[in-house]
C-alpha cells in the first residue's frame, strides 16, 4: 500500500493539482485536503502547494496560517509528521513558525520565472534523503516575494545544524546566504521557494529531479518503521 | 429608498413626462436611434434604459460599423463537424475528440491599457478568462500580443512596465500558463498601444454551457464581486449632464480594477456547478456588465426577465440603478438555475467565500423588466437591446497615398555589401526592438502551472498538454504584422493568418481553428474602414482557403490620436491540434551532425521588412506574397514529420528573415551553426528577405534523404543550409564571416531591460 500524502487547497491555492500529479508520479497516494476542514483524513505526509491563498491578503500565507486545517498541520508536524511548502506553502510554514525566518519582496521587486540550479546542501530531512548531498537539481523558481530573510544569529544557526537544505547556485531574488529551503530542527518539515512539482517530466518541465522529493518523503515513511526519527 | 437623493426615473415617469429633454447625444446615440429607441418603447426611455440602450448600440457592444462585412466570416468559413459554438458565442468552441472540446478566443483591452496600464492589462486578461469559463471550460492558458510606440519614447516606459505587471500579476495570480505571443515596437502605436489577450480551455463536450436564459420560473443569480462604480463611462455623461444637483462625485476611474482571487474561485465555483449540473445557463460580464448580461441572456432565452436591481450587492453608497446596469465591476457572472437547486448552487458558492445573490427570475412576457425598490425602471425586448441594434454601411476609400507607397519600394534602399557590413547588419538587426530576445517581460509571467506546458516562449508556438493519458494537445500561435496591413490590408492579414498558421505547424501541430483581434484606426474615417473591409475579407478568404473556420474574435476601432490612425493589424490567433505532445517539434538546433536546411523559397521581398524599418525606418512597396497552396502543403509536410520523427527541430522565418531564425536558434541552445549559403545566393537578401512559407529545420543524421524526398513528393523546395556543430563558437557563414556565442548574445540580450533602464 503507498503512502498517503495530503495536498491542501486554500483558496487561491494554484499548484494543488500539480502536486498532486508528483505524488502520483513518484509512486503515492495523493489525498485532497480543505483549508476549512481539520480533518487530516489520515495521510502520512502533507504537501502545502504553491499559489495565491487567500489573495495574499495582508502578506503572503499569514491568513493561511490561521486556517482550520493548519491547526492540525501544525499538530501533526510536531509529532513528527513530514511537511513540505513550495512557494506559497513555504510562506505558510514560516507565517506559521513552523519554519524560521521570512519571505519577502525579491530585491529586484519583480516577479521572475527562471529555472533555478539548486544545490541539496543535505539528505537529512524526510524529504530530500534519496538525494546526495551535494547534488545538482534545476528546478523552476517563480515568485514576486521569495528572497529569504532571517537574522543572522537564526542563519548561523541553520548553517550550523544542518539546516538549509537547497540553497540557489544563481541567487534569483537576494535570499540570504542563496538559501532557497530550509528545514525545523526534526528535518520533517521543509519549505522551499522553487517549484519541484514543475520539474517531474522533461516533456513540460526543466528537469525531472522533483520526483525524488516526493519519492525521498515515500521512502522516508516506509523506513520510519524501523528508525525512530528523521536522521540516519 | 432613503437612501435615495434623487427620484428615480421610472417608466411611468416616462409616461408622464414625454417631453422630457434627455442626454442621448452626449451617450454617443445618434438622433435617428434615439427616435428609434422611442419607437420601440411607445415612449421616451427612462434614463435607466437609455443608459443601456446607449451602451448596447455602441461600437464596442454592437459591432455596427464591422457587422456588415464580418459576415464574411459566416458565409466563408469551411463546414467542418469540429466546429461546436461559433461566432456569437463567448468563445468559439472545437471539438478535439469524441469526449474533449477547447475553447478560445482573443480581445482587445487597448485602450483601458493606454489609459493605466496595470489594470488595463490585467482587466483585458480577467475579461478573456470568464468568456472561456462561461462556455463551460476550464482556462489552460493565456497569451498576449503587444504593440508599443517607440521603445526609447518616454511614455513607453510608462505603458509597457505597466501593462507587463498587469497581465503577469492577474494570470500568475489566477494560475494560467502564459505561453507564448508577441511584443512589436512602432511609433505609430505611441498614443495607442494594443493589448491583445488569448485565453484558451478545455471542456468535456457534455459540460458545453450557453449563454440562455430559458425555462420559466428559473432563478437569475449574480456570483462573484460586488458591483461598484468603476467602469461607468457612459452613465458618468448622463450623470454629470442631468444630476449634477445630487451632489454625489462621479469622478471615479474609468478603468476597472482586477482581483485575479476572486477570479480563481469563479473559475472553481462555476466548475464545480458545471460538473454538477447546476447552471441552465451562465453569462459573464464584461465590458458594459449587467446590462449586456441581462439582454443576452434574456435574449438568447425562450421569454423574458424580471430582476429586482436592488437585491445587487453594491461596493459603493448611493449607486443609481443606471449605474448599477452600467457598473463594469470585474470578477462577476451571471447564472440562470433552476430554483430547486438554487439553495445549492449559493451553499457552494459560500464553501469558497465566493458572493452568489438571486437577483431575478425567467418569466414568459418577452420582455426584460427591471424593479429598484420595487419600481419599474426597465421595461424592453431584450432583442432589441442585444440583437436588434443599428447597422452601419459606412463609407470606403482607398487611402490615397497607398499608390505612391506601394511604387516606393524597400528593394531599391542600400544595402550592405561587403561581409563585414552585413556581418554587423546580423548584429544590429539582433539587437532591435522588435527581434530582441524578449525574456524581461516573459519572465514576469509564469509558464508552467498545472504542469502541462510542452512548449512555451520563444518557441514558435505554445503547446499544451490537454490528457496525460493520451498525450493530445494543442498548439496556439498569435501573430500579426502592422506593416505589411498597412502596405496592403488583404495581404497583410493572410500574411499573418499564414504566419500563425505556420507557426502552429512548425510544432508539428494540425491547425484547426482561427480566432482574431482587429485593431483598427476610426470607422467614421473611409480610409480605415476600407483597410478594414479589406483585413477582414483577405482573412476570410484565407480561411476559406485553408479550410479553418473563424470562431470568434473582436475588434477594435477608434485605435487613433487626432488624424493619426495605426497601422491596421489584424492579429490573428490559430490553434492546431497535436495526437500525442510527445512528438511535437521544438525551436532548437538538435545536436551535432544534424542538417540545417530551408524549406520554402527566398525572393527578394524587402518592402515591409524589419531591416528597412531599423536601418532605413522606412515603409513603402508592397508587401511579401501569400501563397496559402504552399502554406497547406507545408503544414502537412510538417506534421507528418513530426509523427515520424524526423524533424529534431524546426523554426519559422518571419521578421528578420533567416538571419534571425538562426540567431534564435544558435541563443536558444547555445549550440553552434556552420552555414554554406547557396552559390549564387545574394547574401544580403537571402539573409533578410522576408518571404512568407519558409521554415529552417534541422534534420537528424540519418534522415537528410527521406526529409528531401518527402518535400520532393509535396513540390515543396528544400535547400540544405549546413550541420550543427558543438564545437563551432556561434554563427559561422562560410565565405563570409563568424560570430561568436558571446557576441551574438551581447547584441540580442538584455535589451529591453537596458532601455527602461534596468
Amino acid at each position: 500500500m503507498s503512502a498517503r500524502v495530503g495536498v491542501v487547497t486554500f483558496p487561491g491555492s494554484l499548484d494543488d493539482r500539480d502536486a498532486a500529479r508528483a505524488v502520483r508520479l513518484a509512486g503515492g497516494e495523493p489525498v485532497g485536503l480543505w483549508h476549512d476542514d481539520a480533518a487530516l483524513g489520515q495521510v502520512d505526509a502533507v504537501f502545502l502547494p504553491g499559489g495565491f491563498s487567500y489573495g495574499d491578503a495582508l502578506r503572503c500565507g499569514a491568513i493561511a496560517r490561521f486556517s482550520q486545517v493548519m491547526d492540525t498541520v501544525k499538530a501533526a508536524a510536531a509529532q513528527g509528521m513530514p511537511v513540505l511548502g513550495v512557494c506559497n506553502g513555504f510562506q505558510v510554514l514560516c507565517e506559521s513558525h513552523l519554519l524560521p525566518g521570512a519571505l519577502v519582496r525579491n530585491a529586484h521587486l519583480r516577479y521572475r520565472n527562471r529555472p533555478a540550479r539548486l544545490r541539496v546542501e543535505t539528505s537529512r530531512t524526510a524529504w530530500t534523503r534519496l538525494y546526495e548531498p551535494g547534488a545538482e537539481v534545476v528546478f523552476p523558481a517563480k515568485h514576486g516575494e521569495g528572497r529569504y530573510v532571517a537574522d543572522e544569529a537564526v542563519l548561523d544557526r541553520l548553517e550550523e545544524e544542518g539546516r538549509v537544505v537547497f540553497r540557489y547556485l544563481d541567487n534569483p531574488n537576494g535570499s540570504m546566504r542563496d538559501i532557497a529551503g530550509v528545514t525545523n530542527e526534526a528535518g520533517n518539515v521543509v519549505g522551499l521557494m522553487p517549484h519541484p512539482e514543475h520539474a517531474v517530466d522533461e516533456l513540460t518541465g526543466p528537469s525531472n529531479d522533483g520526483l525524488g522529493i516526493v519519492a525521498s518523503v515515500l521512502a522516508h515513511l516506509t523506513g520510519a518503521a524501523d528508525t525512530s526519527g528523521v536522521s540516519r | 429608498m432613503s437612501h435615495l437623493n434623487v427620484a428615480v426615473d421610472t417608466v411611468g415617469v416616462a409616461d408622464a413626462t414625454p417631453d422630457e429633454k434627455q442626454p442621448w447625444a452626449e451617450l454617443g446615440l445618434k438622433e435617428d436611434e434615439y427616435q428609434r429607441i422611442r419607437e420601440i418603447l411607445g415612449r421616451r426611455p427612462t434614463q435607466s434604459e437609455l443608459a443601456m440602450y446607449s451602451i448596447m448600440w455602441s461600437e464596442h457592444c454592437s459591432y455596427k460599423s464591422s457587422k456588415v462585412h464580418l459576415r464574411q466570416f459566416g458565409q466563408k468559413n469551411p463546414k467542418t463537424p469540429r466546429l461546436l459554438a461559433g461566432i456569437g458565442e463567448n468563445a468559439g468552441v472545437v471539438a478535439i475528440d469524441e469526449n474533449l472540446a477547447v475553447t478560445f478566443k482573443v480581445e482587445s483591452h487597448n485602450h483601458p491599457s493606454y489609459v493605466e496600464p496595470k489594470q488595463g492589462a490585467a482587466t483585458g486578461v480577467g475579461g478573456i478568462i470568464r468568456d472561456i469559463i462561461a462556455m463551460g471550460a476550464r482556462p489552460i492558458a493565456v497569451m498576449d500580443s503587444l504593440r508599443f510606440g517607440a521603445i526609447d519614447h518616454p511614455d513607453t516606459a510608462r505603458v509597457l512596465p505597466g501593462v507587463v505587471d498587469g497581465i503577469g500579476h492577474y494570470g500568475n495570480c489566477v494560475g494560467l500558463p502564459n505561453i507564448g505571443g508577441e511584443t512589436y515596437f512602432d511609433p505609430c502605436y505611441q498614443g495607442n498601444p494594443l493589448v491583445n489577450a488569448l485565453s484558451v480551455g478545455v471542456l468535456p463536450r457534455s459540460r458545453l454551457q450557453s449563454m440562455q436564459a430559458s425555462g420559466v420560473g428559473n432563478t437569475v443569480i449574480l456570483m462573484g464581486a460586488k458591483t461598484g462604480r468603476d467602469g461607468i463611462g457612459g452613465v458618468s455623461v448622463l450623470a454629470s449632464a442631468t444630476f449634477s444637483e445630487t451632489g454625489e462625485g462621479d469622478a471615479r476611474p474609468s478603468v476597472q480594477v482586477g482581483d485575479p482571487f476572486t477570479e480563481k474561485l469563479l473559475i472553481e465555483v462555476c466548475l464545480e456547478l458545471f460538473d454538477a449540473g447546476l447552471v441552465v445557463g451562465v453569462q459573464d460580464l464584461g465590458g458594459a456588465g449587467l446590462t449586456c448580461a441581462l439582454s443576452e441572456t434574456a435574449a438568447a432565452g425562450d421569454g423574458g426577465m424580471h430582476v429586482d436591481l436592488e437585491l445587487v450587492p453594491l461596493r459603493a453608497k448611493g449607486m443609481e440603478p443606471q449605474d448599477i446596469l452600467a457598473s463594469e465591476s470585474q470578477e462577476r457572472m451571471l447564472l440562470i438555475v433552476d430554483p430547486a437547486k438554487a439553495e445549492e448552487v449559493l451553499a457552494r458558492s459560500r464553501r469558497w467565500g465566493l458572493l452568489a445573490t438571486e437577483i431575478g427570475t425567467v418569466t414568459d412576457t418577452g420582455r426584460l423588466v427591471i424593479d429598484f425598490h420595487g419600481q419599474t425602471v426597465v421595461d424592453v425586448p431584450p432583442k432589441s437591446l442585444a440583437d436588434e441594434g443599428p447597422v452601419y454601411h459606412r463609407p470606403l476609400a482607398e487611402p490615397n497615398d497607398l499608390q505612391l507607397i506601394a511604387v516606393d519600394r524597400a528593394e531599391t534602399l542600400p544595402r550592405p555589401t561587403t561581409p563585414e557590413e552585413i556581418r554587423q547588419t546580423v548584429l544590429d538587426m539582433a539587437a532591435s526592438p522588435n527581434l530582441c530576445d524578449k525574456s524581461w517581460i516573459t519572465e514576469q509571467y509564469d509558464s508552467s502551472v498545472f504542469g502541462n506546458t510542452v512548449l512555451g516562449t520563444p518557441h514558435d508556438a505554445g503547446v499544451v498538454r490537454l490528457d496525460e493519458r493520451t498525450g493530445v494537445g494543442i498548439a496556439i500561435s498569435l501573430d500579426g504584422n502592422g506593416r505589411f496591413a498597412r502596405l496592403d490590408p488583404y495581404t497583410g492579414a493572410q500574411l499573418a493568418l499564414a504566419e500563425a498558421y505556420r507557426n502552429v505547424a512548425v510544432t508539428g501541430a494540425t491547425p484547426i481553428a482561427v480566432s482574431d483581434c482587429l485593431n483598427f484606426g476610426s470607422p467614421e474615417d473611409p480610409h480605415v474602414m476600407w483597410q478594414f473591409e479589406r483585413a477582414v475579407t483577405g482573412i476570410a478568404d484565407g480561411c476559406q482557403k485553408l479550410g479553418i473556420p473563424v470562431t470568434g474574435g473582436n475588434v477594435s476601432f477608434y485605435n487613433q490620436t487626432g488624424r493619426d490612425a495605426i497601422h491596421p493589424t489584424p492579429v490573428i490567433g490559430v490553434l492546431g491540434l497535436l495526437d500525442d505532445v510527445h512528438r511535437r517539434i521544438p525551436l532548437g538546433l538538435g545536436k551535432t551532425g544534424d542538417t540545417i536546411a530551408l524549406i520554402g523559397e527566398t525572393r527578394e521581398e524587402l518592402s515591409g521588412s524589419e531591416w528597412a524599418s531599423v536601418k532605413h525606418g522606412h515603409l513603402g512597396g508592397v508587401p511579401p506574397v501569400v501563397d496559402l497552396d504552399h502554406e497547406m502543403k507545408l503544414a502537412e509536410l510538417l506534421s507528418r514529420l513530426a509523427e515520424t520523427e524526423q524533424l529534431a527541430a524546426a523554426h519559422d522565418l518571419s521578421e528578420g528573415g533567416l538571419a534571425q531564425a538562426l540567431v534564435e536558434a544558435i541563443c536558444h541552445t547555445g549550440l553552434g551553426a556552420q552555414i554554406l549559403l547557396p552559390e549564387g545566393a545574394d547574401p544580403f537578401t537571402y539573409l533578410f528577405s522576408e518571404s512568407s512559407g519558409r521554415v529552417l529545420v534541422v534534420i537528424p543524421r540519418g534522415q537528410e534523404l527521406a526529409v528531401r524526398t518527402a518535400c520532393e513528393q509535396r513540390n515543396l523546395p528544400i535547400t540544405p543550409l549546413g550541420v550543427t556543430d558543438a564545437n563551432t563558437d556561434g554563427l559561422h557563414l562560410r565565405d563570409l564571416f563568424d560570430i561568436s556565442l558571446d557576441e551574438l548574445e551581447a547584441s540580442w540580450k538584455g535589451r529591453i531591460g537596458a532601455v527602461l533602464g534596468e
